[in-house]
C-alpha cells in the first residue's frame, strides 16, 4: 500500500513514534506520572478505536460502550477475587464476556435505528451499571480492589510499568491493525455500505442485521480487552467505569479525533485526556470549561482533528 | 393490603413524575427532531431553584412558582443561545452538544451551591397524613404530586389537541417547511416548545425535591428512565409517554417493594437478598427489551413523517 505523504500521515507517524519512545524519556527523567498518564490514554484510545469501528465505519451510534470497559474489568477483578490469577484464563474470559454481552445487546438494539439505538444502548449499559452496583460480594457500589495483576507466567510482568505500557501500546497498535484489516475487507465494505445506504444493500441481498451484529460484537470484544487492561492499570474496578458519562467521554474522544478515520480516535483521546488533565490542574471546575468547549467543537469543528489535518471527507 | 395500596400510589406518583419529564423530552424530539440529553439538567435546575427560592421567599408555593418560571427562562435562554444552531445537524451532534451542557451544568451547580446536597423542607400543611380510605393514610404531599401531575397532563393534552397553538405545534411536527411557508414563525414556535419542555422538567424536579435530596447528578438517572419510557411508548407520542410512564413507575416501585419477598418464596433467603436488588433494577430494562422484540417502534408510535 502506498502511503501518501501529507500533514496527516506525518502527524500520525510522529504520534506513534512519540508513544513508542515515551518510556525512554520517562525512565531517563524519572517522570513516573507521565508514564501512568499515557498508559491510561493508550487504554482509552483502544476503547475509542473500537467504538470508532461501529460509529465511524458502521454508522451505529452506541451510547453504551463503557459497559464493555466495566465487563472486561469485572471479569479480571472477579476471577482475581476468587483466586484465579492467571491472565491466560482472565483475559479470554474478559473477551468472551464482552462478546456475549455485545451479542445479546446488539441482537436487541439493532432492531432499531437512529435515536432509538442511541437511547437503547445507553439504557442497557446503565442496566449493566446497576447490576454491578448490586454485586454485594464484589464490593457493590464501592468497587473491587485487585490485589494482584494478571499473571502471565514468566512471559511478561504487568507490575513493571514499562512492560505494562508496551503491552498496552501493543494492544492498541494491534487493535488498530485489526480494524484496518476489517475495514478494508469485504466484510468491512459491506458494513460501510450499510452506513451509506441500507436499503440498497438490502436490495442487493445482504443480510443487513447479521453484518451489523458481527461488527457490533467485534467492537465490544476489543473494548472488553481495553477493560481488562484498565482494571490492571488501576488495580481496581468499580461500577463507575461503566457509568453513562464514561460512554459519553468515549464518544467525545471519537468525534474529537474524527469519526471513520483509523488514527482519529487515538488523536482524539490524547487531546481529550490531556485537555482534561491540564484543565484540572488549572481549576477544580474543569467541566465548566470542557462542557462549552464541546458545544463549540460540535458547532464549529466538524470532522474533528483528523478533519482539520486536511483530509477529504468521504460521504 | 395497606402496604399494597401505599406502594400502588407510590408507583402512580413516580410514574406521573416520570411522565412530566418524558413528555418534555418527547415533545422536543417529536416536534423539533432534537435529542436533548440536558433535559435531566433542567430537572436538576428546577429542584435547585426551588430549594433556593423557597428559602428566600419563605413560602413553599411562591418559591415553587418562581422556580418554575426560572427553569422556563433558563430553557428559553439555552435554546436561544446554543441549541437552535443545532437543529439541522444530525442526532449525534445533538447528543454531544447536550452532553457538554450536562458537564457544564453539573459543575456550575457545584460552583454555586457547593458539592453537598440541599434539602427542601415541606410546609406543615403538606406533611400531615391524609386519610384516603378508612384506616389507610397517605402522605398529603405525595397525594398533591399526583393531583398536580394529573392536572398538568390534562392541561397538556388540552393545549396540544384543542388550542390554536397546539394545532400549530402538531402542524410543525408533521411538516416544518409547509408551516413556515404559511407564515408561521417557526423559530418562535420552537423556542416556545423548548421552554414548555424545560418547564415540565423543572416541575418534575421541584416536586421530587422534598422527597429526595437535591443533589448534583439527580437528573441523570431519572433521564435514563425517561429515555426508556419514550422508547417503550414510541418517540414523539405523548399518549404513549403517559401510559409507558405509569407502567414503568408502577413496575419499578412495585418490583422494588415486593420482589425480595417473592424471590424468598422460591430461593433461599440469602440468595434472594443478593439477587433481588439487582433484579429489581433490571426489571424495567427487561420490559424495554421485551417491547423492542415485539414492537421495535414502541407501543404507540407517532405517525410517520
Amino acid at each position: 500500500m502506498k502511503v501518501p505523504l501529507n500533514a496527516r500521515t506525518i502527524i500520525v507517524a510522529l504520534v506513534v513514534a512519540g508513544l513508542l519512545l515515551l518510556p525512554v524519556y520517562t525512565t531517563l527523567s524519572g517522570n513516573v506520572f507521565g508514564l501512568t498518564l499515557f498508559t491510561r490514554i493508550i487504554i482509552y484510545a483502544l476503547a475509542a478505536a473500537s467504538l470508532n469501528l461501529i460509529m465511524g465505519y458502521g454508522g451505529m451510534m452506541s451510547f453504551g460502550h463503557a459497559a464493555y470497559l466495566g465487563i472486561g474489568g469485572y471479569a479480571v477483578g472477579i476471577l482475581a477475587h476468587e483466586g484465579i490469577g492467571s491472565g491466560f484464563i482472565q483475559w479470554p474470559v474478559a473477551l468472551a464476556a464482552s462478546a456475549l454481552f455485545a451479542l445479546v445487546i446488539g441482537a436487541l438494539s439493532l432492531r432499531t435505528r437512529g435515536v432509538y439505538f442511541i437511547m437503547i444502548t445507553l439504557a442497557f449499559a446503565q442496566m449493566a451499571y446497576y447490576v454491578a452496583s448490586g454485586l454485594a460480594r464484589y464490593g457493590g457500589d464501592d468497587g473491587l480492589t485487585i490485589y494482584k495483576r494478571s499473571d502471565f507466567g514468566g512471559l511478561i510482568d504487568l507490575s513493571n510499568r514499562v512492560q505494562f505500557y508496551y503491552l498496552c501500546l501493543g494492544c492498541l497498535l494491534g487493535g488498530i491493525y485489526l480494524i484496518w484489516r476489517i475495514v478494508n475487507s469485504r466484510f468491512g465494505m459491506v458494513v460501510q455500505g450499510l452506513r451509506s445506504n441500507e436499503r440498497r444493500m438490502q436490495a442487493i441481498g445482504f443480510p443487513v442485521n447479521r453484518y451489523r451484529l458481527v461488527c457490533f460484537v467485534i467492537s465490544g470484544t476489543i473494548c472488553g480487552l481495553a477493560g481488562a487492561l484498565l482494571a490492571n492499570n488501576t488495580d481496581f474496578v468499580s461500577p463507575a467505569a461503566m457509568y453513562w458519562t464514561r460512554s459519553g467521554d468515549l464518544m467525545v474522544m471519537v468525534i474529537l479525533g474524527g469519526m471513520g478515520s483509523l488514527f482519529g480516535p487515538v488523536l482524539g483521546t490524547i487531546a481529550f485526556l490531556l485537555l482534561e488533565e491540564a484543565l484540572s490542574q488549572f481549576t477544580e471546575y474543569w467541566a465548566l470549561i470542557m462542557g462549552p468547549l464541546l458545544l463549540l467543537i460540535v458547532l464549529f469543528a466538524r470532522g474533528g482533528i483528523d478533519g482539520m489535518l486536511g483530509r477529504v471527507r468521504r460521504g | 393490603m395497606l402496604l399494597v395500596v401505599e406502594q400502588f400510589l407510590n408507583g402512580l406518583q413516580f410514574g406521573l413524575l416520570l411522565f412530566l419529564l418524558a413528555a418534555g423530552l418527547t415533545l422536543v424530539f417529536g416536534i423539533m427532531d432534537f435529542v436533548n440529553l440536558a433535559h435531566g439538567s433542567l430537572y436538576m435546575m428546577g429542584a435547585y431553584f426551588a430549594a433556593t427560592f423557597v428559602v428566600w421567599t419563605d413560602s413553599f408555593v411562591l418559591g415553587c412558582v418562581l422556580a418554575l418560571g426560572a427553569t422556563l427562562l433558563l430553557g428559553i435562554l439555552l435554546e436561544f443561545v446554543a441549541l437552535r444552531h443545532l437543529y439541522n445537524r444530525d442526532h449525534l451532534d445533538h447528543v454531544l452538544a447536550t452532553f457538554g451542557l450536562i458537564l457544564f451544568f453539573n459543575d456550575a451547580v457545584r460552583l454555586i451551591w457547593g458539592p453537598a446536597g440541599l434539602a427542601l423542607p415541606l410546609p406543615p400543611w403538606l406533611t400531615v397524613p391524609f386519610q384516603i380510605m378508612p384506616g389507610v393514610y397517605y402522605p398529603a404531599y405525595r397525594l398533591a404530586i399526583i393531583v398536580v401531575a394529573l392536572a398538568v397532563a390534562l392541561l397538556l393534552y388540552f393545549v396540544v389537541m384543542r388550542t390554536r397553538i397546539g394545532m400549530l405545534i402538531r402542524a410543525g411536527a408533521s411538516n416544518r417547511e409547509m408551516i413556515g411557508a404559511l407564515g408561521i414563525n417557526i423559530k418562535l414556535l420552537y423556542t416556545l416548545v423548548f421552554g414548555l419542555g424545560a418547564a415540565l422538567a423543572g416541575l418534575a424536579g421541584l416536586m421530587q425535591a422534598p422527597i429526595l435530596t437535591v443533589q448534583i447528578g439527580m437528573g441523570e438517572n431519572i433521564l435514563i428512565l425517561a429515555f426508556v419510557i419514550i422508547v417503550i411508548g414510541g418517540i414523539g407520542s405523548i399518549r404513549g409517554a403517559f401510559l409507558a410512564a405509569i407502567f414503568v413507575g408502577m413496575i419499578d416501585t412495585l418490583g422494588r417493594a415486593f420482589l425480595p419477598d417473592l424471590l424468598r418464596q422460591v430461593l433461599s433467603s440469602t440468595a434472594a437478598s443478593t439477587a433481588a436488588p439487582a433484579l429489581s433494577s433490571m426489571l424495567i430494562y427487561l420490559l424495554m427489551a421485551i417491547v423492542l422484540v415485539v414492537r421495535p417502534e414502541g407501543l404507540f408510535p407517532a405517525g410517520r413523517r
